[in-house]
């Protein structure tokens, strides 16, 4: 069968994705599908999506709701059977909605280490009383009505990007896989999402602008086609166009897209699309066997691990939790030598948004209308964490490692560099590149760079070296073009 | 009217924020989890604002709260009583508060009676399951702890998302008119309360401890100055140039006046031009808190 194997044909492990849903959040489809015919279609495709799970032997149901936003990392359900009454915010009139759901909380707690794993921040939530939003709720409620299908629930950050909520389905997929589970993946979620701000008559019901419906109809358009990572890429076009800047933005198809290895050539199937109360809202089903679609129109990274803003409370130095950054004259018991604040004089270009370097020198040297930079590698500043894991413990034990996570992070610290001269990447000019395991990292090395600076077309030389300073594989000395002194 | 009739007041109107933290770190007997202490310096604050209360005589609380966020109209809690367990879908770990209030439903109907008449989106909240959200418990808890006072919740009406901070406060302001048009006709004495922070920019890490006050501190230096400059104006009385000023202060801060409750409550003061007192000022997860009071009863000359 087509979806037992991976995008590059390798043999998955036992746990898969058996299918993804899209399914909206408002209670009208529990409680009101009889006073609009759209609601009721609604209703209509929520039950032909439910038998569907039936269907495919799930044994995990995986719900990712926009009506449950958090700001400390992303948080999970983990109470085995929560319990309470819901009433919806604006809805409350409609009725109430008793819950009783059977979550997996094993599950919950093995995607929360496996967050941790890739750099999220991350939680369970066990509490009597918590309440669960109203978007899960009527998701379960109408996706799994017996609850014969143990279920989890992740929250939405409010400030995730895209690389952490992508992150966040990577992770979520480790487990899967490593627990052998058939999962199915759900989004909690509203297309446009303006709905009218005063009361209607259900007949009346429709939505709320031709250029919203426009635009529902385009997204629905790729779904139906199976082109989800196009559509998880045109996320923030999406959000700018037609949708209220509620307290979630438009990322749900981030984290459906990475559930699905960021595919685009899904089997996609549009159950139904109504309104409910001037917003859009769709069930869609998308397949994970192979359809016709498949190339991608965009291009954004396909990220791995979570490198971003941690930290900030340790950001005064907290030695206990954080890789000491101080400046020290003998080596810190971490994995890598001392750091030093870079050199200045008269013509360095030094960036706080770079690593600090290992020895005294400075970040960068203008000399005429060049620039010299010292060897960049892929450490990150702030954290001085290696992107793709070190390739050596701090006693010398051989690590696995992930060279084109390091090379992306060397570039990307390159582009660092650069800017801080008030250039870009554009301006490298020659690269001396330095592996020190040729045999095995050549090719990702050299596929990264093909996908940045092969782009810009600098000369290069490759290198192979018995060691590093630190515990990285890769390492470039650029010489680029230096911009124009004011 | 009634020539008889005693005449409403408003006593005073105070900014009282509701990060959840602050219950937490008071460990009332009603909130689940337990605290070594934290935020003194707005726990203080609030207790100077208890204490400038304490030997004023009110009917009544009226309370807007960012966290009951509505996007068809403003809703009012429409009946008696609330009894249940309030437990934050952020803050679950600080916060799982047992909560029974009182409601002072006529007062609620009259406000949304006027703002109905006066062609404003409301709705009356008559679900008995209906929670009610942590923004209302945490302020009206850190207000009254002895909860001994009726309540008039209003929800936030998220209509600065659907449009912009000029549209959401023109409205507000037409609420807060009809807020104060109700409560002086109603013959109460009432304390109205805008539940929100300042700069609303989070960390988006917890410490081990989440009280472990070496941890806390505003998330930048933009936060900082937006701040001061809202407490310069609230303490020299230009509630006017705050009003000017909320749609840059709004964008700029992040600030969590976007729920209109700050614009509400100045206008439900009518714009007061005395100074406010600032009981306290403190940062909780990075973001920006004020305690302020307008003593609206020593300032009713010429007023009315």
């Amino acid at each position: 069968m087509a979806r037992a194997e991976s995008q590059g044909g390798e043999r998955m492990s036992d746990g898969e994705l058996v299918g993804s849903y899209i399914v909206p959040v408002h209670p009208h489809t529990v409680l009101a599908a009889d006073q609009n015919e759209g609601w009721g279609r609604l209703r209509d495709a929520f039950e032909e999506a439910a038998q569907r799970i039936k269907d495919s032997d799930a044994d995990l149901l995986i719900i990712y709701s926009t009506t449950w936003p958090s700001i400390i990392g992303h948080q999970i359900i983990a109470d085995p059977n929560p319990e309470w009454v819901m009433v919806d915010n604006d809805f409350h009139d409609l009725g109430s909605i008793p819950y009783s759901f059977n979550i997996d909380e094993n599950f919950a707690h093995a995607w929360n280490q496996a967050n941790e794993n890739r750099g999220l921040k991350s939680r369970t939530v066990a509490y009597h009383g918590f309440p669960i939003d109203v978007g899960s709720v009527v998701a379960l409620k109408l996706l799994n009505p017996d609850n014969a299908i143990p279920a989890v629930i992740v929250s939405s950050n409010v400030y995730a990007n895209r690389a952490e909520t992508t992150v966040l389905a990577k992770a979520c997929m480790d487990v899967v896989k490593a627990t052998g589970r058939k999962a199915v993946a759900v989004t909690a979620m509203s297309l446009s999402n303006r709905m009218f701000t005063k009361p209607i008559d259900p007949k009346d019901d429709k939505i709320h602008s031709l250029k919203d419906d426009e635009w529902n109809r385009k997204i629905l358009e790729f779904l139906g086609e199976g082109r989800l990572e196009d559509v998880g890429q045109l996320s923030r076009t999406i959000h700018r166009q037609i949708r209220v800047n509620k307290v979630v933005a438009f990322k749900p198809m981030w984290w459906l897209s990475g559930m699905n290895q960021n595919r685009n050539n899904l089997t996609g199937e549009v159950l139904a699309y109504e309104a409910i109360h001037g917003a859009g809202g769709a069930v869609v089903h998308l397949d994970p066997a192979a359809s016709g679609a498949g190339d991608k129109e965009y291009d954004e990274d396909d990220v791995e691990y979570f490198l971003g803003e941690r930290n900030v409370l340790d950001a005064q130095g907290d030695e206990t939790e954080m890789v000491s950054e101080t400046v020290s004259a003998k080596p810190s018991n971490s994995n890598g030598p001392a750091l030093w604040e870079p050199t200045e004089s008269k013509d360095s270009v030094n960036s706080a948004a770079a690593p600090k370097p290992v020895g005294a020198y400075p970040h960068a040297r203008r000399v005429g209308d060049l620039l010299y930079l010292s060897g960049v590698g892929p450490r990150q500043p702030g954290t001085n964490s290696i992107p793709g894991g070190p390739i050596h413990d701090a006693d010398g034990k051989p690590l696995e490692y992930d060279i084109k996570a390091q090379t992306h992070a060397v570039v990307q610290n390159i582009t660092r560099i650069l800017e801080e001269a008030g250039g870009s990447i554009d301006d490298v000019l020659d690269v001396t590149s330095f592996l020190v395991d040729m045999d095995r990292d050549f090719k990702g090395y050299n596929e990264v760079w093909a996908d940045t600076l092969g782009k810009v077309g600098p000369t290069r030389t490759t290198l192979a070296i018995r060691a590093l300073p630190t515990p990285i594989a890769v390492e470039m000395k650029v010489i680029a073009k230096a911009p124009a002194l004011e | 009217m009634g020539l008889f009739m005693s005449k409403g007041e408003i006593v005073a109107g105070c900014l009282a924020p509701h990060p959840p933290h602050l219950v937490y770190a008071e460990n009332p007997e009603q909130n689940e989890p337990t605290a070594e202490g934290g935020w003194e310096q707005l726990r203080w604050g609030y207790e100077r604002l208890r204490e400038s209360l304490a030997d004023v005589e009110y009917d009544a609380i009226v309370l807007l709260s960012p966290h009951w966020q509505t996007y068809i109209g403003t809703h009012f809690l429409g009946l008696p009583k609330f009894k249940s367990l309030s437990v934050d879908p952020v803050f679950p770990n600080l916060f799982r508060y047992h909560y029974d209030l009182d409601i002072d439903v006529d007062l609620a109907r009259q406000i949304h009676d006027k703002a109905a008449d006066a062609g404003l989106a409301v709705k009356m909240m008559e679900n008995p399951d209906f929670r009610v959200d942590y923004g209302t418990i945490t302020t009206g808890h850190m207000f009254n702890p002895q909860w001994d006072k009726p309540l008039v919740v209003l929800s936030s009406n998220r209509s600065r998302d659907y449009y912009s901070v000029e549209v959401m406060q023109e409205m507000m302001m037409e609420l807060g008119r009809v807020t104060r048009e109700a409560i002086l006709d109603s013959g109460k004495k009432v304390v109205v309360i805008a539940s929100n922070s300042l700069s609303h920019r989070h960390f988006t890490t917890e410490s081990a401890i989440p009280e472990d006050m070496s941890k806390e501190h505003i998330t930048s230096h933009a936060m900082h100055l937006w701040d001061m400059r809202m407490i310069e104006y609230f303490r020299t009385g230009q509630s006017q140039r705050i009003l000017d000023e909320m749609p840059e202060f709004t964008e700029q801060a992040i600030a969590e006046s976007d729920g209109g409750g700050l614009s509400w409550l100045l206008s439900t003061l009518d714009i007061p031009n005395y100074p406010g007192i600032l009981h306290g000022y403190g940062t909780i997860i990075g973001t920006g808190n004020a305690i302020v009071e307008w003593p609206e009863r020593n300032h009713k000359e010429g007023r009315e």
